[in-house]
């Protein structure tokens, strides 16, 4: 395995909403490896979804660094944040956002329209995404047309059609039933057997499982890390009081 | 993101909600229709108040002798016939007719009236688009011939001979006897209350040697072929007279040069303003369409402020977003553009087979109606597409 592909340094992150200060983040120092299988967890409100913003690059931290393949993301620039989004990060959300009125194949072609794909690339490799997830032969189904399950395999696919290093998946399993889960997981195991860097958001423990990595977030700062064997990597950095 | 591909994500964007598409366009569609069908129509106008200036004299020059604005001068009667010859031999000249005139009584048995005796050519009937309406007019033999021939005008031949067809009789003018040849068709009266009907016309040669003995003469009339040459014939006119006067450089012209351009430049831009004012109170409810796509663009902006979040979060740029939403609402303003010049094409049609004006409709006001629809589409398209890209993803994503 190769070295790590994302890392962060002392991240904060501050929210002000009118007076008040919002603490989400109080210094997230966070290594995850090339090929690595993470999850995180932690109550609403812990950090995890702005966390997951900022290495997704939607979003910046007041302070602190966050490198990402190697490259300083903590102080680009809109559009460059846009670009990392595009060639590096693929999202799989809790509500799939799929596109509405647009066929699974159209969706998957979404990343490949913001970095200048030809047409016809766009296709094969939209093609080729949503045969990698077992929807070959549903590409010109509409999202209405599709299950739960099959809709989050198009999200998937929608994430991978880029070939980026990472993939984010928040809350993937949140909208689905445990058969249809343990599928869509399964599909997250192949691809990080493919040598897919992968980090799920979670609050269910048996999907937590999967990982071989578990973070645990709360009040902002990671509290708890484990392997997947259960022991403990690393102490809790802090304390609260 | 290349165009093409937001081409086609705008104009999906467009047919998936058709009809508030159309409801949208319907305000440009108004709009451009209304530009064009008026614009045409005092186009039209204007085009037939032309033909009419020019069949009131637009395209005749009227050549006097003496100085400009000065009184009659007796010594300044100086124009002649081979001035008028000189004249006809310009290209830009149509017609000439050499004018002289006195009031003289017309006798026929015991009857008399006191009238305008006019001498002048047969070019006389073309430049003032005036002819007889029974017998004929004389020829360029009578003048060369100084036949005692008279054409005569409805007031005289009222007055005279009542109902009877007075052509082949002979009338008495001055001390001389004159075989009437033709009557001329009624005028009327002009602006002015002066009855242009009241009038006989006779050769001017035949007027020089029998009624004033004289061989210079009161005026030339001269006419162009359009209005617009006016201007060159006057000038052209002008050298060749001074040539023959003989007039040195610093001289001034002893003749007087005098047209109608004037008075039709002035109504010209009249008609101009009326059709830059009605253009203008048309353009209006073309800005109250693109305030309604502008409207209309908001609210596509909220409704999908969720699927800029998706767009956002897999690569879209700001400026991919404005793009998009831009060529929407460009491409809303120009079907509606096409569609309103159709419709202002068949308004005034329509308009025109009403009025019985003519529909004047230029390619250029056709072009400028179209791109004037696409700026609009661009101009209101800004603000809302400018307000798609600005939206932080995160919070577009979360958007329900």
């Amino acid at each position: 395995m190769g070295g790590n592909v994302i890392v962060t340094k002392d991240i904060h992150k501050v929210y002000k909403l009118g007076d008040t200060e919002v603490h989400a983040l109080r210094g997230v120092s966070i290594d995850i490896k090339e090929g690595e299988f993470v999850s995180i967890m932690g109550a609403s409100g812990s950090g995890k979804s702005t966390f997951m913003n900022i290495i997704g690059c939607l979003d910046k931290p007041t302070s602190g660094n966050y490198y990402l393949d190697g490259s300083k993301v903590s102080e680009m620039e809109k559009d460059a944040l846009a670009d990392i989004r595009n060639r590096k990060i693929g999202f799989v959300f809790q509500s799939f956002n799929l596109l509405a009125r647009t066929t699974a194949a159209e969706n998957v072609e979404l990343p490949l329209i913001y970095n200048g794909t030809p047409s016809r690339t766009r296709v094969r490799l939209a093609y080729d995404a949503l045969s990698r997830v077992g929807l070959g032969g549903r590409e010109k189904h509409y999202p209405s047309q599709l299950s739960g399950g099959q809709q989050q395999r198009v999200a998937i696919a929608r994430a991978i059609v880029n070939d980026p290093s990472i993939i984010l998946a928040d809350e993937p399993t949140g909208n689905l039933d445990t058969a249809v889960s343990s599928e869509i997981m399964e599909i997250f195991r192949s691809l990080n057997d493919q040598g897919k860097t992968i980090i799920i958001i979670t609050h269910e423990h048996d999907i937590a499982e999967n990982a071989e990595r578990t973070i645990v977030f709360k009040d902002g700062s990671v509290t708890e890390e484990k392997s997947k064997d259960g022991r403990g990597v690393r102490a809790a950095r802090t304390v609260e009081t | 993101m290349n165009f093409l591909a937001a081409l086609r994500v705008s104009s999906r964007a467009i047919r998936s909600n058709k009809i508030r598409s159309i409801l949208t366009t319907l305000g440009i569609i108004i709009g451009v229709a209304a530009v064009i069908s008026l614009v045409s129509l005092t186009q039209g106008a204007n085009r037939m108040i032309e033909e009419q200036l020019t069949s009131l004299g637009g395209k005749s020059l009227f050549i006097s002798p003496g100085k400009r604005g000065v009184g009659v001068q007796e010594n300044a009667i100086n124009l002649t016939a081979a001035d008028a010859d000189a004249i006809r031999k310009l290209d830009v000249v149509e017609y000439v007719s050499p004018m002289i005139d006195a009031p003289e009584q017309v006798v026929w048995g015991n009857r008399n009236w006191f009238t305008v005796v006019v001498g002048t050519s047969p070019d006389f009937v073309f430049i003032n688009d005036w002819y007889p309406d029974a017998g004929v007019f004389f020829n360029n033999e009578d003048v060369s011939k100084t036949e005692n021939v008279c054409v005569l005008g409805r007031t005289v031949v009222s007055n005279l001979f009542g109902y009877r067809d007075p052509v082949g009789l002979t009338v008495r003018i001055g001390k001389d006897s004159f075989r009437v040849i033709g009557v001329m068709g009624a005028l009327g009266q002009t602006s002015g209350g002066r009855d242009q009907d009241d009038v006989a016309l006779i050769p001017y040669t035949t007027f020089q040697k029998r009624i004033l003995g004289t061989d210079t003469l009161e005026s030339i009339s001269v006419s162009v072929g359009s209005p617009e040459d006016i201007p060159a014939a006057e000038s052209r006119i002008k050298f060749v007279l001074r040539e023959r006067h003989k007039l040195d450089k610093n001289e001034e012209d002893n003749f007087y040069i005098k047209s109608q351009l004037g008075v039709i430049d002035r109504i010209f831009a009249i008609s101009n303003i009326m059709t830059v004012l009605l253009g203008s109170i048309a353009s209006i409810s073309l800005v109250v369409g693109g305030i309604g796509i502008m409207n209309i663009m908001l609210v596509s902006v909220g409704e999908r402020t969720k699927e800029i979040g998706i767009r956002m979060a897999v690569g879209a740029k700001g400026k991919d977003i404005m793009m998009q939403f831009l060529i929407e609402a460009v491409l809303l303003s120009l079907t509606g553009g096409v569609i309103g010049i159709a419709a202002g094409v068949l308004g005034s049609k329509i308009g025109s087979s009403f009025t019985g004006w003519k529909s004047v409709i230029s390619p250029e006001s056709i072009l400028v109606s179209f791109c004037f629809a696409a700026l609009i589409g661009i101009f209101f398209g800004i603000y809302p597409a400018r307000k798609a890209s600005k939206l932080d993803p995160i919070e577009a994503l979360r958007y329900e």
